[in-house]
Formats: C-alpha cells, structure tokens, sequence
C-alpha cells in the first residue's frame, strides 16, 4: 500500500484552519472564485461610500474646453463630450449601482418574504391568487416588466428601484412559501403549535429564520442582475436621469455617436458593469455552495 | 368507570386522495377508523402497530395538531373535539408532546434554553430571572446541566436532543405527554437513558403517557397498558402482562413472533404472517387483518368485528369473539 | 482452525481513516475478521462505531475525498481486494461480493424495471443472451419469493412494496451467486412483521446457495437469532468476538455487558421483566478526540488507572472467544 502523507491530506481536508482568520484562509483558497467575488465586491462597495475622496473631479462639471480628452495622466479614462472627467463619473456611478442594487434586492427581498410566508401559511385560495400573480409576473423578463413599470412611473431613483424590486418577488416568494411549506411539516413547528403558540408568532419565530440562508443566497446572486437592469434600463433611457451619473446611461449615450471615435467612453462604463455582476455573481455562487450545498446544480 | 384523564371516542381521520387535472376525489385514506380507548391518571398506554397503521394520527388529533373528521376527545371529562384555537389553548398547558426524530424536533436557530423556556413564555407563566430559573430547573430535572442553556441544538447529540424535548415537555406541568417513538431514532444505550427518564419522571410528577412506538419491547417495558393497532383500528387491547402472556387476536401473535429474541438459544423466528400491510386507501372489507390471518373465515370477509371484552378486549371473529387462545 | 480454503473472507489490520475539517477520523481501526463459506457473521455496535464503514471498505466504496483505506488486506476467495485497480474490482463487485442496502427505495433506480436492473447486474458480470439473462432474473424473483415473478419482473419499483423492494434488491445482490454478501441493516427501514419475513428470507438463501454473510445491524435480537459469530464494535475497534452463544452466555468486555443489559425485553411466559433498564452513561467519544487508552473507560463501571494510559490487546479467552479489555476476566461477576 502506497505511504499516505496523514499531514497532508488532512491539510487538504481543512484540518489546520481553525479559529476565524485562518478558516476564512481556508475558504478562500478553496472558493478562489468566490473570493475574488468578495474583494470584487468589497471594493465596489468601498468605491461606492468613499467615492468624494477617490473620485479627482466632480463628476458634474462641464468643462467644453476639455470635451472628449483622450486617457491621460490627468483623466485616466478621458472625458466625455460635456468635458465631465470618465474616472469620476464611475467612480460616482458605483453609487448609484449599488442603491439601485442593494434598494432593490432590499425592497422585493422583503415583500417577497411578506407574500411567500402568508402564501404558504394561509394555503387556500390566498395561496392559488398569490402563486398565479407569480407565474404572470415570472412570465415576463425582469427587464422587459422593469421598462413597463418605468415607462409608467416616469425615470427617477426611487421609480427604478421600485421597478427593478417589483419583479423580484415572485422569486423570492416562491424560495419563501417552498420553505415554509416545507418547515411547517417539522416537528418543531408542531411542538410549537403544541404550546398553543399563535400562527403567526410561529412563522416570525420558528419558520422565517430558518429561510433566511437560501434567501441571503437568492439575494447575492439577484444583486447581479439588477445592477444589470437597471444599466440596460439607463442604457434604454428610462433608468436614472441625468444628470447623476449611471453606468448605463454613459453607455448610451455615447455608443452611438462615439464608439469610433471616444472608444474610451464605452470601453470603461461597460467595463465597470461586468466587474460589478461579474464580482456579485461569483461571489454569490461560492455563497451558495457554502450555505446552500443542496441548491448547487 | 373512574374518572379518566383522556378518554377517545370513536375517532376517525379520513384523508381524501385527489387525482388528475381537477383534483378530483378517487378515494378516501383510512388513516385512523374508529378508535376508542381512554387514559388514567398516572397510567401509560402504548400503542403499538406498523407503518401506516395510524397511530401517529391518533397521536396527533388527541392534541388537536390534526383535526379529526368524526369522533370525540375528552381531556378530564370535557369535550376539546370540537374547541376553537383561543378556547383551546389553556387545555393545552395539560397535554404535551415528545416526537421521534431529536434532530428535526429543535428549531436549529434557537438556543437550548429558549427552547425549553418558550412554552412558558408563551403562556406568559414567568419571565426573566424567574424564567431562567425555572429553564435550569427543568434542565436538572432530565440530567442536563444549566450551563448548556446557552448551546445551540448542533452541539449536542442524540439523547441530549431528545432530554431537551423532554423538558420544553414538561415546562407547562402538563398532566398528559403524547410520546410519539421518542426513542427509535436513538442508539441502543442511548435509548435505556431515555426511557429510564421518562419513568422517573412519570413517577415523580404523576402524568400520564400515551406511548407510540413500533417496538414492542419498548411498549412492553413502560406501558401498563398496550393497545396494538392495525390499518386505523385497535385489534387488542389489554394490561401488558397480560397482552404479551396471552395475545388472543392473529396479529397481536404475529407480531410478537416476529420480534427477534435477544437470545440465541429461544425459538428461532417463525412469522407467522406473510405479505406486506394493505393500503388504508380503501382497505380490505370486514376484518382489515383478513387478508394476511391465518385462521381467516367465509365471515372475517363481509364483517368488521368490534372490540369485546372487559379488561382484555379484542378485535377479532374467532371463538364468538374471544380470538384464539395460543 | 478450520480448513482455510474454507475461507471466503480473511480481513486483515483493516484501517479506514476520513480526512475531515475537524481532524482525522479513525473510522475503522486495526479490524481483522475471517468469514467461512455458508457462515454468518454479525457485526454489531451503534451508530458511528465503524460497523457500516467496514462494509463499505469491503466493497471498496468508502467515498474518497474524504475517505480512505489506509491500511490492511482485504482477501475475498484468495485475492486481496484492496490491490486490485477500479476496474478490476468492477468484475468482482456485485459478482464476487454484493451488498443490499437498509433502504430498498433508494437502491433501485426508479425508472427501471425491476427485471432489467436484474438483467443488467447479471450481463454485466456474465456473457449471456438477454433471453437467458431474463430467465434468470425471474428465476432470481422466485428464488426471493416473490409471488408472479414473471409479471412482477415488468413493474417498477414504486409499484411494489417496501418488503418486496428489498426482496427484489436481495434477487439482485444474489443473481450472480456472490461467494460474499454484506448485508447493512438489511431490515432496520421495514416493519416488524416484514423484518422477520426478510430476515428468514436471507438465512434460508445463504443456506441454499452457501454464500458467506456479513450481517451489519444495531440490534442484538436479529443477532441472536440469525448469526453464528459476532463482532462488538466500538469506535472504530473491534472489542469483542466470539460464537453466538457464547457472547450471550458470557460477555466478556463490560460495552457488550451493558449493551445486553440496556435493551428492554417482550415479557414471554418465565421470563421476568426487568424493574430497570441499565444505563450505560455518557456517550460515544468523537472519533476525532480518541482517548489514548480504551476508548469505552469513560463510560465503563469497571475502569481502572490502566485502562485510561493503555489500549488493551485483544486476548483469546477460550474457544475463540477474543475481548479486548484489561478486566475482561471481572466482567462476569459484576451485574
């Protein structure tokens, strides 16, 4: 029999790490995907909240003089046609991704909860309008229902996220009322009911919290998508309005006209976008293979 | 008759089973198919009988956790069959229950001591200090130690799992506990501990146990009385020395030759019975066992026969009604 | 000592260890064990004591990461199966050696025939015709009892019941007339009543076709009615071995004593139930932390200094009877 190196393969198997830091090590040279999901996002966030002291330029000042700057030591990335830094711009617009993103995700998130625990409690015919509503809902594309909700409730922040959120609920309702139903089955919810605890006293205290890591993970791997919506929905016009500056909308507007000419306004903005779903989608799949092995697949 | 803490009456759990587009009724589980027996003070009655033969469902319809579709319950001598949930729930300060898998039975994002304190809690019995109190009280009383209170139920195994139960068992006083196979999920030793606990306890606090299980030695070493069920109803019911001394219906005597004995020198295993239990949709006309008894008559086919007797009552044709003296 | 050639299975210094984020895991530890053509042997103990790792290390199925044998022989009929390459095993598992699961539902596909599954065991292993290989999975049907083989043959497995589920799953583990078979709990997931038919059914079979018998279970009631020889074991250890009746008779290591004396008893004319079941304390010790010494001197009455500084040896108390244990010769006098 071949000499087994016992150190090794119980280095392998994650035996060393023990205590905080070096079990996260350990996580993270085993997840090297999710990591790199994780800095990609910890640095969209810290962009996002640090962005007057990253940013060089207020990223509203027109400045025609300096309109459609190729990248130079002064502006990394150009400037676009009103002369607006590109480097600032995004930096700024990280925030308005991640409000839309983390608004959003929050909003539906919640209301999906809200729709999913009475679903799978109350059962009947709540459930059957509820869980019909959802399938028309989730026959839609979220862009194409976010467009609708947009073109109806005119651009704005708020209107985007509400937008975005609305469509997110039937997901998340269905993850919800798929555990409840599933939870209420369990022997502790019965023991519960056994004490003669209120119904809902037992899906505050018993049911929702043991829903929460399948939703956390729902909820990265949504966050993805709708910092990818809401760019499409910039992109098509009726996202954020200007003059706040959205990845998206700095896509538009400058696709068109400027792609030979200013590649560097298309070529950052679009850049920025796929880091941000591309980090929120990694990291929300090592998440899942964490929290959630069953849901891998 | 003297008084009787719980005394069921002809209860019957009737599921429908829907099928196609429109979900319409093709059939009807007879889950549980007129059940009668009652409960001293103090006194445990086993139940016993296989997969499907409804015992969990009486277990659960005497707490109300499922609604019964005809029958009666009576807890001290007052009707709860047919109580609304808020009239209900005083009367269930008086009944708990202890369930078979520990692992399932604990909310996993509770700590052991919330667990055992949220009945009282709920019943607004005692709070803070005094409700902490009595949680380490009651973690004493089924051989933990208070500072696990603070644990979550992962950190603890099997049999502590199980003790845990047994305590948010007993945190109301109740004066009945429903013991649905509280040890078949444990191992061996473990299942000793266990049952030694809960009859300590019994003898201590003076409840009543309604015992479910499938083991027969289980029922036989911590019941008074057994009562063995098959496809939704009671075929025997008895004291247990005299039940496993003198079983009188065929599958009470099935059953216990199909227990194998601890003991390489006794009989070796003759079962007695052949094939498997029929299904409780639509089960067998007459006797429900006719189809697997071996002393099965032209009658057992047509007539469903009804438990007679006085302390030893049996279900069965056999000798006008006495079953069959081995 | 018997005949060796009479030997199906000679295990030797087995050693399964599993590499785990909390340390390593001895599993099985220094296990040896014979099996004799047409014998039973049980092995018992509770959950985590090793009993269904073993099996799996006979199969050579212990799911590596995180399992691995690490050390041992394993001979079936002559030929150590721990040397042999994934293929070569593959010609001997579910020929040589099979094993039926404790859960039926899980271990037949359910898209399948129950026919064909047996079909398909059998061709893999032998160059039949399929009008061949079909005659004898009916055949295999009738062999386990199951009433219109012939018909049944063409059902699928959720159109049976649990007890002829595992019927069928014996028909298939037996098709190719393995000279070992490993039984896991054949009937701990099936009702009582089936359980005693399912049981008889094994025994009879392995009488019939002198297959040896490798029976994994927890309860000591199926031991003393179906084994000829026991194997006690206790975290990863065997810690006693010895005939039927006379581990019955006279246990020999305090774990085997007060696991006998800890499992309630059906009242049966003459036989005088116990007022209390004995306890033994405590729990099973995590595999990861073994103790240096025996790992059952936490928990056993009768431990003394020794017992906590030095594992004891396996020693013959006659007749073959092995216990490992420094006061194995007091057991007998404590209750």
């Amino acid at each position: 029999m071949a000499a087994i190196d016992f150190d090794v393969e119980l280095r392998r198997a994650g035996a060393h790490a023990t205590g905080g830091w070096r079990r996260m090590l350990f996580m993270a040279q085993r997840h090297v995907l999710g990591a790199a999901g994780l800095i990609i996002m910890t640095l969209f966030v810290l962009t996002a909240v640090f962005a007057d002291f990253i940013a060089r330029y207020d990223p509203l000042t027109v400045d025609a003089a300096r309109a459609l700057a190729r990248p130079s030591w002064a502006h990394w990335m150009g400037t676009d046609s009103f002369g607006r830094d590109v480097f600032s711009r995004i930096i700024h617009g990280a925030r308005i991704s991640l409000a839309v993103g983390i608004g959003s995700t929050a909003l539906g998130g919640t209301i999906g909860v809200f729709v999913g625990l009475t679903s799978g409690y109350l059962s009947g015919w709540v459930d059957l309008i509820f869980q019909r509503v959802s399938d028309i809902l989730q026959a839609l594309p979220l862009l194409v229902l976010a467009l609708i909700m947009t073109a109806a409730l005119g651009p704005s922040l708020p209107n985007v996220i509400l937008a975005i959120a609305i469509p997110l609920i039937p997901t998340v309702s269905r993850v919800t009322r798929a555990n409840t139903l599933a939870l209420r089955e369990q022997p502790f919810v019965e023991a519960a009911k056994s004490i003669g605890m209120s119904e809902v006293r037992i899906a505050l205290r018993h049911v929702l919290p043991n829903t929460l890591a399948p939703l956390i993970v729902l909820a990265t791997a949504q966050l993805g998508s709708t910092i990818l919506t809401e760019a499409s929905l910039s992109f098509l016009g009726l996202g954020i309005p200007e003059p706040y500056p959205s990845w998206g909308r700095m896509l538009s507007e400058s696709a068109a006209e400027y792609v030979r000419t200013a590649p560097w306004l298309v070529i950052f903005p679009g850049i920025a976008i796929s880091l941000a779903v591309f980090g929120a989608n990694l990291f929300g799949d090592a998440l899942r293979d964490i929290l959630d092995p069953r849901q891998r697949g | 008759m003297s008084k009787m803490l719980l005394e069921v009456t002809d209860l019957r759990k009737h599921y429908p089973v829907r099928a196609g587009v429109l979900r319409r009724q093709v059939g009807t589980v007879h889950s549980v198919d007129g059940v009668s027996f009652s409960l001293g003070a103090g006194e445990t009655l086993g139940l016993v009988g296989e997969s499907g033969c409804g015992k969990s469902t009486v277990a659960r319809s005497v707490l109300r956790l499922v609604e019964p579709t005809s029958g009666q319950i009576r807890l001290d001598g007052e009707d709860i069959t047919h109580l609304s949930k808020t009239a209900l729930r005083p009367h269930r300060r008086s009944m708990q229950i202890v369930f078979q898998d520990p692992f399932a039975s604990l909310n996993p994002r509770m700590t052991a001591g919330d667990i055992v304190g949220e009945p009282i809690a709920v019943h607004g019995l005692a709070t803070g200090q005094a409700l902490e109190a009595r949680v380490a009280q009651l973690f004493e009383q089924v051989g933990l130690r208070p500072d696990q209170m603070r644990n979550f139920p992962h950190q603890f195994s099997g049999g502590q799992r199980q003790r845990i139960c047994i305590a948010r068992a007993l945190a109301l006083e109740p004066r009945l506990i429903v013991c649905d196979e509280p040890v078949s999920a444990l191992d061996v030793s473990i299942q000793a501990q266990v049952i030694n606990l809960l009859i300590d306890l019994q003898k201590q606090h003076g409840f009543s146990y309604l015992f479910i299980a499938h083991d027969l030695a289980v029922v036989a070493h911590i019941s008074h009385r057994v009562a063995v069920m098959y496809l939704g109803r009671i075929v025997e019911i008895a004291g247990k020395d005299e039940l496993f001394r003198n079983p009188r219906h065929p599958y009470t005597q099935a059953l216990l030759a199909s227990v194998p004995i601890a003991n390489p020198l006794a009989k070796k295993l003759a079962p007695l019975v052949d094939g498997d239990v029929p299904s409780p949709v639509n089960p067998p006309r007459g006797c429900a066992f006719h189809t697997r008894c071996r002393f099965a008559m032209e009658r057992c086919r047509t007539e469903r026969p009804v438990l007679k007797g006085n302390e030893h009552q049996v279900a069965c044709l056999l000798n006008e009604g006495t079953g069959r003296g081995q | 000592m018997a005949d060796r050639s009479d030997l199906v299975l000679d295990v030797k210094n087995l050693k399964t260890v599993f590499f785990t984020n909390s340390g390593l895991f001895k599993a099985v530890d220094d296990l040896s064990f014979t099996v004799k053509r047409g014998e039973t042997l049980a092995i018992v103990g509770e959950s985590g004591c090793g009993k269904s790792v073993t099996a799996l290390s006979l199969m050579r199925l212990v799911p590596d990461p995180p399992g691995r044998i690490v050390d041992g022989s394993v001979l079936l009929e002559g030929t150590d199966l721990l040397a042999l390459n994934e293929t070569e095993m593959r010609k001997i598992r579910g020929n040589r050696i099979s094993m039926i699961f404790q859960e039926p539902m899980t271990s037949l596909n359910p898209v399948i025939r129950i026919g064909d599954q047996i079909i398909e065991a059998v061709r893999l292993h032998r160059n039949l015709s399929s009008r061949e290989a079909k005659d004898i999975a009916v055949e295999m049907l009738r062999l386990v009892r199951i009433p219109e083989p012939a018909r049944r043959a063409k059902e699928y497995p959720h159109q049976l019941s649990g007890g002829m589920r595992q019927r069928a799953m014996i028909a298939m583990a037996l098709a190719c007339r393995p000279a070992l078979l490993i039984a896991d709990e054949p009937t701990t997931a099936l009702d009582v009543t089936i359980q005693a038919q399912i049981l008889a059914l094994i025994l009879d079979l392995q009488k019939e076709l002198g297959t040896g018998l490798v029976l994994i279970t927890h309860d000591l009631g199926v031991v003393a009615q179906a084994a000829q020889r026991v194997i006690v074991m206790y975290a990863g250890r065997k810690v006693e071995e010895a005939g039927v009746e006379a581990l019955f008779a006279a246990p020999r290591h305090p774990y085997t004593r007060g696991l006998m004396a800890s499992i309630p008893a059906v009242p049966a004319p003459g036989v005088a139930a116990p007022a209390r079941l004995n306890e033994i304390p405590g729990t099973v010790p995590s595999l990861v932390r073994l103790p240096k010494g025996c790992a059952f001197a936490p928990r056993c009455p009768l431990a003394v200094k020794r017992c906590e500084a030095e594992y004891p040896p396996l020693t013959d108390w006659g007749g073959g009877h092995l216990a490992a244990c420094w006061r194995a010769a007091d057991v007998a006098e404590v209750a």
